[in-house]
């Protein structure tokens, strides 16, 4: 749609359109021929109707009571509007991001005289029992505390005033921050502690840290959802922002309706406690959909600033991707790859490039970090395609989905041959020191055997398992009670859905132990089918329905192992 | 409103006419084509620029030139209009009707498009939907307010699985009233009249609503049959609070339009030609199943495709598959052993089963029964596979009860009467009862509480 007449909009500016007053954004100007990019759907919209300039980029709304929320793409409120309006997204709603009337018990932290700069925190705010919102003083502002009280404040009450050099600043709890520029930080810092996620299968072969940034490509109905979900809900972030971008309703509602049910496994409350949402669901309309990205880590800069662990999650960036498309398609933009605008890779560059480690603002100079898990929908499943090869350049961490592992219903269908994670080295190191010293020696022995295993399995594929050593046979049992005990994680079982890493530790040191001991009893001579029938193999399937905290339960599993190998070469003894 | 009319058609091509001087014209806009024989036809304005519209003819552009035509410009969208009558009736693609039946007099008129349901108000759907049919209700569970395709391959009985999931599907222990909105999209005469007949034969047919479009018919009035059959859902679902079962077939015939008007449009084609946007469309249309906070009734929808080639990877079942909550994918290969329905379960998925099943729903072992009978399917036919390369001989006595069970599998638990109606109970059973003749220490995704209590070994 094309406007005329609105000079003195910048680029990139909001403006509504029409007499539904439509929200838009002009995403190109050519002489007075200012392109607008509707928000909404625009039937009924026509020449001649008026476009009103709101002179502010597209931005969102930062202060208490974000927590707990649900957003759609440009930051609407879902909840209010379904309050307000029924169940349908009625065109040209506006409601303001955050309640403007909830007082919230503004507690300081500095006094007056105290010397602050932007960044530094002024006072907290109980958001929820989970969060304690940290309130900054803004990018950018510089002085002296000139007043600040402890008070019932909304969020647009003045809570302290700045004399700066300029006069004096009246803050409020509220801040604006376009969302298409990051947020600013001191310095970039390196990663340094595991995203534990309480899923075996990254946690030990395929770590992701604080701060560090991943990917899960894979065809429909690998488990890219479902990932993302576990690690919305177990991983040991402060605060999760969950982007719903072009995916399905009923994904949003499962969220909604599941979070506030399931307990944070650290503090025992409520998820909902430390999540906001941004769904801007598949038939909402697609430019709010390409804004819904940088609404969701808009506000997950905001909460790292405040020196928390954040972890966001994108699904699916593929569709951010495919909104990009189209919106260039209709500027009429010279297409690159498959239709995708030229700058898709540098766009999903400057997204993960958002994440990190880093050294907030402020005098305090805190530490926080922002982890950021992004899925790629690939066309029929080809990670040859553009969005899935411009992610991978960047991303650390690479999930590679499974269509063959996710028909057997082997989830996570994470593929062990192909994923990889670039902080292995980092976690080794953390799990060394915080778990147990074999922490990395064990992970490699378990790639290993992964990996020899498919190499054998070529090798019966053209002569049969007969034709192998009992070595060689050995090690194929070994790595299915790998892929079929530990690797193999069911969601929705109620204890299996997380395992901590010591008892992610403790179960493959109970597989490996078995496999050292049947290959020491195959080098005395023992009958291979007689190693593979003990009982305590049987008992290592049950090891990840043990509760978290029971250690006995693990050293008796490893104890039956070497009892029951040890009687079978105490037998053959006996045989001889 | 205007009630002008345009004589000014300056392009026309493929269904698409570009008409000037236009005044005060909005996207969406419905138009009336009227032709100089007397003929009239439908229009939807695609785009405006300054004072030109673009509009999509849907019963085609054929014998239209720019002097035998005139065009007006009806100041609202595409409509249909609904009542309790409108049950046990047929309509055309146009949303006329085309049976003996009396005039329908509407209760009101409502916009096809309909707004996108807000994620906050969605109930989450997990009512269990009986079909009947083991492959479906033991293994790929189907709830209230799913939209579940079916992935078929030119020739194969979708049609037949269809219409058996029409007759037999209920909520056991519920009465709730309940509707069939049956929409046909570029299919053949045959097809559309097996439905029809079924329904007839089944008594389904009075309380359904069915609109044809078929082979024959103008493919752009494809694009609109599927908004006004979910239209005509909301309206039984919320309105008259029924639960309602919407067959859309076929979605690639759909899918085709799209492309037809978007070649003509030169937009720059995505794969196979389909247009970027094809996602997105079909997301419109899918995401208009569920269950509503409040609302007594549910949409559910079983879109039928047919997969060129056969190929799961082409953009119509690709993208469908990437909207809906899982797919029943039919297999040509099951077809010819004479397997019927030919449920290719390992490709198969149903999302929205995990929350519809088990104690309390269906029965507390389901979860675990489903997860092993789909792992010990998949070994199976790993195995069967290695026996065709290296022979039978070549497999381990474990690995050939496993082949053994996948065979039985495809005989026993897939393979049933076109009539036959299953209970959930009988299918579970009919899932033990294979699985007994594996070892139990095998059966690693069950439980062992329930291994203990429902797991039978038998030799053979
Ligand atoms: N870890 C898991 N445990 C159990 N089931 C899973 C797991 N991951 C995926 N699934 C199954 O696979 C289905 C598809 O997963 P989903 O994450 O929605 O796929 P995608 O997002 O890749 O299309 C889920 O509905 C669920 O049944
Ligand atoms: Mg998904």
């Amino acid at each position: 749609m094309v406007a005329r007449g609105l000079a003195g909009t910048n680029i990139y500016d909001i403006v509504r359109v029409g007499r539904q007053r439509l929200l838009g954004e002009v995403v190109e100007i050519r002489t007075d021929n200012y392109s607008i990019q509707v928000y909404e759907e625009t039937e009924g919209i026509g020449p001649g109707q008026p476009v009103y300039p709101t002179g502010e980029p597209l931005s969102v709304e930062l202060g208490p009571g974000l927590i707990g929320s649900i957003f759609d793409g440009i930051q609407r409120p879902l909840d209010v509007i379904n309050s307000q309006l029924g169940p349908y997204i009625a065109r040209g709603a506006e409601y303001p991001p955050l309640s403007r009337t909830k007082l919230w018990h503004f507690l300081p932290r500095l006094k007056a005289g105290d010397k602050v700069v932007g960044g530094d925190i002024l006072g907290v705010v109980k958001e929820s029992a989970l969060v304690e919102h940290k309130v900054m003083v803004p990018p950018g502002v510089e002085g002296t505390i000139k007043t600040i009280v402890e008070r019932e404040a909304t969020i647009e009450n003045t809570i302290a005033e700045v004399e700066t050099t300029v006069g004096i600043a009246g803050i409020k709890m509220l801040q604006k921050w376009p969302v298409r520029r990051p947020r600013g930080v001191t310095r970039k810092v390196q990663p340094k502690e595991p995203l534990v996620t309480g899923q075996r299968v990254i946690d030990t072969l395929f770590p992701m840290v604080k701060g560090g940034t991943s990917c899960v490509p894979g065809p429909f109905g690998s488990g890219k959802t479902v990932v993302q979900h576990q690690l919305a809900k177990w991983s040991n972030a402060d605060i999760v922002l969950f982007v719903g971008c072009g995916e399905r309703g009923n994904e949003m509602a499962d969220v909604l309706l599941s979070f506030p049910e399931l307990k944070d496994p650290r503090t025992g409350r409520p998820l909902m406690e430390r999540t906001v949402l941004v769904a801007n669901t598949s038939n909402m309309p697609v430019a709010a959909r390409e804004a819904s990205i940088f609404t969701g880590i808009t506000i997950a800069e905001y909460y790292r600033d405040m020196g928390y662990s954040v972890a966001l999650m994108a699904d699916s960036t593929s569709r951010w991707a495919e909104a990009m498309r189209e919106i260039s398609g209709r500027l009429e933009e010279m297409p690159g790859e498959e239709g995708f605008p030229t700058y898709l890779g540098s766009r999903l560059a400057s997204f993960y490039e958002r994440a990190g480690a880093v050294i907030c603002l402020g005098t305090e100079l805190q530490e926080g970090n922002l982890s950021v898990i992004g899925s790629v929908s690939p066309p029929g499943g080809d990670l040859s395609e553009p969005v899935t090869q411009a992610t991978l350049r960047v991303a650390k961490v690479f999930w590679s989905l499974d269509d063959r592992l996710a028909s057997q219903r082997h989830f996570p269908a994470i593929n062990w041959l192909t994923s990889y994670s670039l902080y292995q080295n980092i976690v080794d190191g953390f799990a060394r020191e915080k778990i147990a010293p074999g922490w990395g020696e064990n992970r490699k022995e378990t790639l290993r055997i992964l990996q020899k295993e498919a190499e054998l399995e070529e090798l019966v594929r053209l002569i049969g398992i007969e034709a192998l050593s009992p070595e060689d046979k050995l090690l194929m049992e070994v790595a299915k009670i790998i892929r079929e005990d530990f690797l193999h994680q069911n969601a929705y079982h109620e204890v299996d859905t997380y395992t901590s890493l010591e008892n992610q530790y403790y179960m493959l040191n109970a597989i490996l132990r078995f496999y050292s001991e049947a290959q020491e009893a195959l080098q005395k001579g023992i009958d291979l089918s007689k190693i593979i029938e003990i009982p305590a193999k049987d008992d290592i399937s049950r090891l990840r329905f043990v509760p978290e905290g029971d250690r006995e339960a693990f050293r008796q599993v490893e104890q039956g192992i070497q009892q029951q190998i040890g009687a079978l070469r105490e037998g053959s003894k006996v045989d001889l | 409103m205007t009630s002008k009319e345009y004589l000014t058609v300056k392009d026309i091509f493929g269904p698409l006419m570009l008409v000037e001087q236009v005044e005060e014209v909005t996207y969406g806009e419905l138009a009336e084509v009227k032709l100089s024989d007397g003929q009239t036809r439908r229009g939807r304005v695609l785009e405006i620029a300054g004072d030109r519209a673009l509009v999509q003819v849907f019963e085609g552009t054929l014998g239209i030139g720019r002097d035998n035509v005139r065009v007006k410009f009806l100041g609202k969208g595409l409509e249909i209009g609904v009542s309790p009558d409108i049950l046990g009736r047929v309509f055309d693609g146009a949303g006329r009707t085309i049976d003996e039946g009396p005039r329908i007099i509407p209760e009101k008129r409502l916009n096809v498009n309909g707004n996108p349901i807000n994620p906050y108000a969605r109930d989450y759907p997990r009512e269990f939907i009986q079909t009947g049919i083991s492959s479906i209700d033991g293994l790929n569970t189907l709830v209230r307010g799913q939209k579940l395709p079916i992935f078929s391959c030119s020739g194969l009985p979708h049609a037949r699985l269809a219409s058996q999931i029409a007759r037999q599907a209920k909520v056991p222990g519920s009465e709730e009233a309940f509707a069939v909105v049956f929409a046909a999209m570029g299919i053949t005469f045959e097809e559309a009249n097996y439905f029809i007949t079924d329904f007839n034969r089944t008594g389904a047919l009075e309380r359904s609503v069915i609109f044809i479009n078929l082979a024959e018919d103008p493919p752009i009035e494809r694009l609109a049959v599927p908004k006004m059959a979910l239209t005509t859902a909301e309206y039984l679902a919320y309105e008259l609070d029924m639960h309602v079962l919407v067959i859309l077939t076929d979605m690639t015939n759909y899918s085709e339009a799209l492309r037809e008007v978007s070649a003509a449009r030169k937009e720059v084609p995505g794969r196979r030609g389909y247009p970027g946007y094809l996602y997105t469309d079909l997301a419109t249309i899918y995401e208009r199943a569920g269950r509503i906070k409040g609302k007594k009734g549910s949409i559910t929808q079983i879109p039928i495709l047919t997969m060129p080639e056969d190929d799961k990877t082409h953009p119509v079942p690709d993208l469908t598959g990437y909207i809906t909550e899982g797919q029943i994918i039919l297999s040509r290969t099951l077809h010819l052993q004479g397997v019927y329905p030919p449920v290719d379960i390992l490709p198969c998925l149903s999302r929205l089963k995990d929350k519809g099943i088990g104690k309390d729903r269906t029965r507390e072992d389901h979860a675990d029964i489903s997860n092993q009978l789909y792992a010990a399917y998949a070994r199976g036919k790993a195995a069967k596979e290695l026996a065709l390369i290296l022979g039978e001989g070549s497999l381990t006595p474990l690995d050939r009860l496993f082949m053994d069970f996948s065979e039985r599998l495809d005989k026993e638990f897939i393979q049933q009467g076109e009539e036959e109606d299953r209970g959930i109970e009988e299918t579970l059973n009919l899932g033990w009862k294979l699985l007994g003749r594996l070892p139990r220490r095998e059966l690693k995704r069950i439980r062992p509480e329930y291994l203990e209590k429902y797991h039978k070994e038998t030799k053979e």
